[in-house]
């Protein structure tokens, strides 16, 4: 529970970008008038966006002051949820899934590789290398663990290796291919199996 | 009406109400943390859990509607077992710290787990263990105790209008904290201690001073402002160690301002404990005797319009009235006044200095026009009497001056008195407002009658209000807030002077002898005057005095106070004055006696029947004098200052005070806060 106690190093200011600003306007307009306050999860949602993954306080400051609410129901929302970050987590933010089906089919291995790569302990903000990882529940693609989700995407069907090189592509700044590393097409039958009866013992 | 039957008996109750409140009326105890009749339902203590027929599952009472056939019981043995359930859960994270915790002896769950904890703990694993948070000077945190009713965020949201405090985080690691641990920005702040209903806010000036069994419980009246919000005094021998509120619906409902709080600390500061002299600009002690002979003869070697009297603010009825009979049959001189500035007002008629609309009225109004005034500091409890108003009705309030943050949103005007008579010329849109409006109210601080053409306006308001219906016998919309609690006293016992303008009289160097009762806020520079002050406090009075009488605080003698609405209410004797000091009514008396050989009354019994006959000839006009002054009538524009004492030291208690000294600084520079600032 690291990530949701706030960070000592806060930045002065927040803004939202032009486009983020728009996207907002389009957010706020989905709720009927005088009820704009429903937006704030949305709008937290898109500040951790512009802010490489977490949310300072001018941010939950800024929010409140948009949406005309008191800060503090900003900041118990932010507090709740834990997919809110309220610590840096670096631009790339590495979740790994360690959930029964991924540990079962080796996930413990890809903690291992994190360790080695990153930080020796979970939640550990890398500066140099921009990025830190944690241990998450279930991210609902067991049918391709194990894996993990690095910002928005998904790597799956991987090992250690995989990891690995991912990772030192990720730390280099280039962004992996995601989805399968065992070359299946989203979560379909490997060996272009159609059905499960075709090979027994699959 | 919905007819229920709660453990086989029949009640009917109101529609729109719980089934909590069903089975009080039914005389059935439910157990609560979080449910309290003044703040929203949260229903997450599970505490009132009851059994409801049909129902698979007891249900949270306090959270359930009321529906016509319930058939509810609450003494069954399966309830009882969800309440040891619920109980345990309780107890589960709470630290057992009873004997070191201030809330000890008056703890709703300490009570509470006599019924229905159990002896011994399941619950093997480490205590939860909560950091404490920083709520300013007044409240102390042991957040560990917290059991997260929330009812402490509800208030603050609801009553108090300032939304800082807030449950972060989520299950066991939620915690109530304010925004950035910054101290609550409002003066009710401290009514979040009664509602905590364990020790985890308690009262941060009374940490560890005493357990509430070895108290003496007085219920008295509270005097630091002119709401005359009920009071219970809790003394240990002579120290009074806190003031909490008790209920008058009409009045405070269960809230007090942080003042009437905790400014009973400069109860034991400063005190003036025996008479002193002034001898060549140092204050030497003396006994009752000598001064007496001293006054005795100054007052004999001085023509007798050149001794005057003034009044204080905090001076209880009789101590006013035995001041002014004082005056009137000893001294023979009607010099005398209960201002403490030359603002205007005309006490010929009740309705021209009383809050005629009630402060309960407030409720019902539909249009609230504030003139010269801050409620949130002249009249806290008022106040949040107006931001109810606003949140249930929605209320329109408009105020003449931008005064900051009221805790509600409001429509400021641009502060000309211009503005004021153009409205009540009808020739503004708000006129059309007021007159349409059922039950509009107008407040008049007392900003307002500090400007020039007061008479003018005050005139012009009331005449428009009378023409337009709105003063009434079922409604009065024409509105006094005062500030302080002995004001509306003094005007109903005619302290006023009517033949001359006392103030001028006290910076042209007119007067020889002045005798201050209680009055610190005077402003005049001293020259040759002799200068006798009684009062309890050390303070503005007491440092210009050549003379001093010690006297009684408001806790210390009875005495009736009138509050802003005009409501007549007694104050009791709670504690003793310190060393030699004595009720104020004593030393006027022996005063008398002493210089005439005659007291003005036998007794206090007497001198209360002698009042309340006056008080009653006043009502109906039978001894009432013209003022013989004359009072500009003409208008002439200008802009209203809202001009109000500061809020921690408006009057001697509070400028003795520790605690809101503390206050102050720890609220310095802070005027706009909150959503709406």
């Amino acid at each position: 529970m690291t990530l949701r106690k706030i960070s000592k190093e806060q930045p002065d200011n927040f803004e939202f970008t032009e486009e983020n600003l728009n996207e907002v306007n389009k957010i706020i307009k989905k709720y009927p008038e005088g009820k704009k306050q429903s937006a704030v999860m949305s709008l937290l949602y898109l500040a951790q966006k512009q802010n490489d993954n977490w949310i300072p306080l001018s941010a939950m400051k800024y929010i409140g002051k948009l949406l005309e609410m008191p800060y503090v129901k900003v900041y118990e929302v932010a507090t709740f949820y834990t997919m809110y970050n309220l610590t840096p987590v670096g631009k790339n933010f590495i979740q790994v899934c360690t959930t029964t089906p991924c540990m079962i089919r080796g996930a413990y291995k890809l903690v291992e590789a994190c360790k080695e790569k990153i930080s020796e302990n979970e939640n550990e903000f890398v500066k140099e290398k921009n990025c830190s990882w944690m241990e998450v529940e279930c991210l609902g693609a067991c049918i391709n663990a194990p894996m993990m989700q690095i910002n928005d995407d998904y790597y799956e069907d991987l090992d250690k290796e995989k990891t690995l090189k991912i990772l030192d592509q990720i730390i280099s700044g280039k962004k992996p291919e995601p989805g399968s590393y065992r070359g299946r097409l989203n979560s379909e039958p490997e060996n272009n199996r159609k059905t499960l009866l075709d090979i027994k013992n699959a | 009406m919905l007819k229920l039957k709660v453990n086989d008996i029949d009640v009917e109750i109101e529609e729109g109400l719980t089934v909590l409140q069903a089975c009080e009326k039914a005389g059935v105890e439910i157990p609560r943390f979080c449910y309290h009749e003044k703040l929203s339902i949260a229903g997450n203590c599970r505490m009132c859990l009851v059994e409801m027929e049909k129902s698979p599952k007891p249900i949270a009472s306090c959270a359930m509607p009321a529906a016509d056939g319930m058939v509810i019981k609450t003494n069954t043995p399966k309830i009882e077992k969800s309440r040891k359930g619920v109980m345990e859960f309780l107890l589960a994270n709470h630290p057992l710290d009873c004997p070191v915790c201030d809330q000890g002896g008056e703890c709703d769950l300490q009570d509470q787990s006599m019924f229905y904890g159990i002896d011994k703990s399941r619950f093997k694993e480490n205590k939860r263990a909560v950091p404490d948070k920083n709520m300013g000077p007044l409240i102390r945190t042991q957040m560990t105790r917290c059991i997260h009713c929330t009812r402490c965020i509800r208030f603050a949201t609801e009553i108090a209008g300032v939304p800082e405090l807030g449950a972060i985080g989520r299950g066991e690691d939620m915690q109530i904290t304010t925004y950035l641990e910054k101290s609550i920005q409002s003066e009710l702040s401290g009514n979040v201690i009664d509602l905590c209903p364990v020790g985890a806010l308690t009262s941060k000036p009374y940490v560890f001073e005493a357990r509430p069994w070895e108290l003496k419980k007085t219920e008295s009246i509270d005097v630091m402002d002119a709401v005359g919000s009920n009071i219970r005094v809790d003394t240990y021998d002579w120290e009074v160690k806190r003031v909490l509120p008790i209920i008058n619906e009409d009045i405070n409902e269960e809230w007090i301002s942080d003042k009437t709080r905790y400014a009973c600390d400069g109860l034991l500061n400063q005190r003036l404990d025996t008479p002193f002299i002034k001898y060549n600009g140092k204050f030497e002690k003396a006994s009752w005797e000598e001064v007496f002979k001293i006054i005795k003869s100054k007052i004999e070697n001085t023509s007798k319009d050149k001794i005057a009297g003034f009044v204080g603010d905090l001076s209880n009825m009789e101590s006013s009235y035995i001041f002014k009979e004082f005056f009137d049959r000893t001294l023979d001189s009607s010099n005398y006044e209960s201002r403490s500035s030359n603002y205007y007002v005309d006490n010929s008629e009740r309705e021209n200095y009383i809050f005629n609309s009630s402060i309960k009225g407030i409720e019902d109004a539909g249009l609230i026009f504030l003139i010269g005034a801050n409620p949130r500091f002249e009249a806290t409890i008022l106040n949040a009497r107006i931001r109810k108003s606003f949140l249930n009705n929605n209320t329109k309030i408009i105020s003449l001056n931008d005064v900051g943050d009221l805790t509600y949103s409001y429509e400021k005007l641009d502060g000309q008195t211009k503005t004021i008579v153009d409205i009540f010329q009808g020739r503004n849109d708000l006129s059309k407002k007021i007159i349409s409006t059922k039950k509009p109210l107008i407040i008049l601080g007392e900003s307002f009658f500090k400007i020039e053409s007061a008479k003018y306006i005050f005139d012009l308001i009331k005449n428009y209000l009378k023409k337009n219906n709105k003063i009434s016998s079922e409604w009065n919309s024409l509105n006094k807030l005062t500030s302080d609690a002995a004001t509306v006293g003094s005007l109903d016992l005619n302290i006023i002077n009517h033949n001359e303008n006392m103030f001028d009289g006290l910076n042209n160097h007119k007067y020889e002898i002045i005798y201050l009762l209680g009055q610190d806020d005077l402003k005049f520079s001293k020259k040759d005057e002799f200068i006798i002050y009684q009062g309890s406090h050390g303070d503005k009075g007491a440092e210009i005095a050549d003379i001093i009488l010690p006297s009684s605080a408001y806790t210390e003698q009875n005495g009736y106070f009138t509050n802003l609405e005009g409501k007549l209410q007694k104050s009791y004797k709670a504690s003793y004055p310190p060393g030699e000091a004595k009720e104020d009514w004593q030393i006027i008396n022996e005063l008398a006696e002493f210089m005439n050989n005659r007291k003005l009354f036998n007794d206090k019994d007497e001198l209360e029947s002698s009042m309340f006959n006056f008080i009653n000839l006043k009502r109906e006009n039978k001894n009432l004098q013209k003022s013989n002054i004359e009072i500009n009538n003409s208008f002439k524009n200008e802009k209203l200052l809202v001009d109000y004492k500061s809020y921690y030291f408006s009057n001697v208690i509070a400028r003795a005070s520790k605690t809101m000294l503390d206050c102050h600084n720890s609220k310095i520079g802070v005027k706009r806060t909150g959503t709406y600032g």
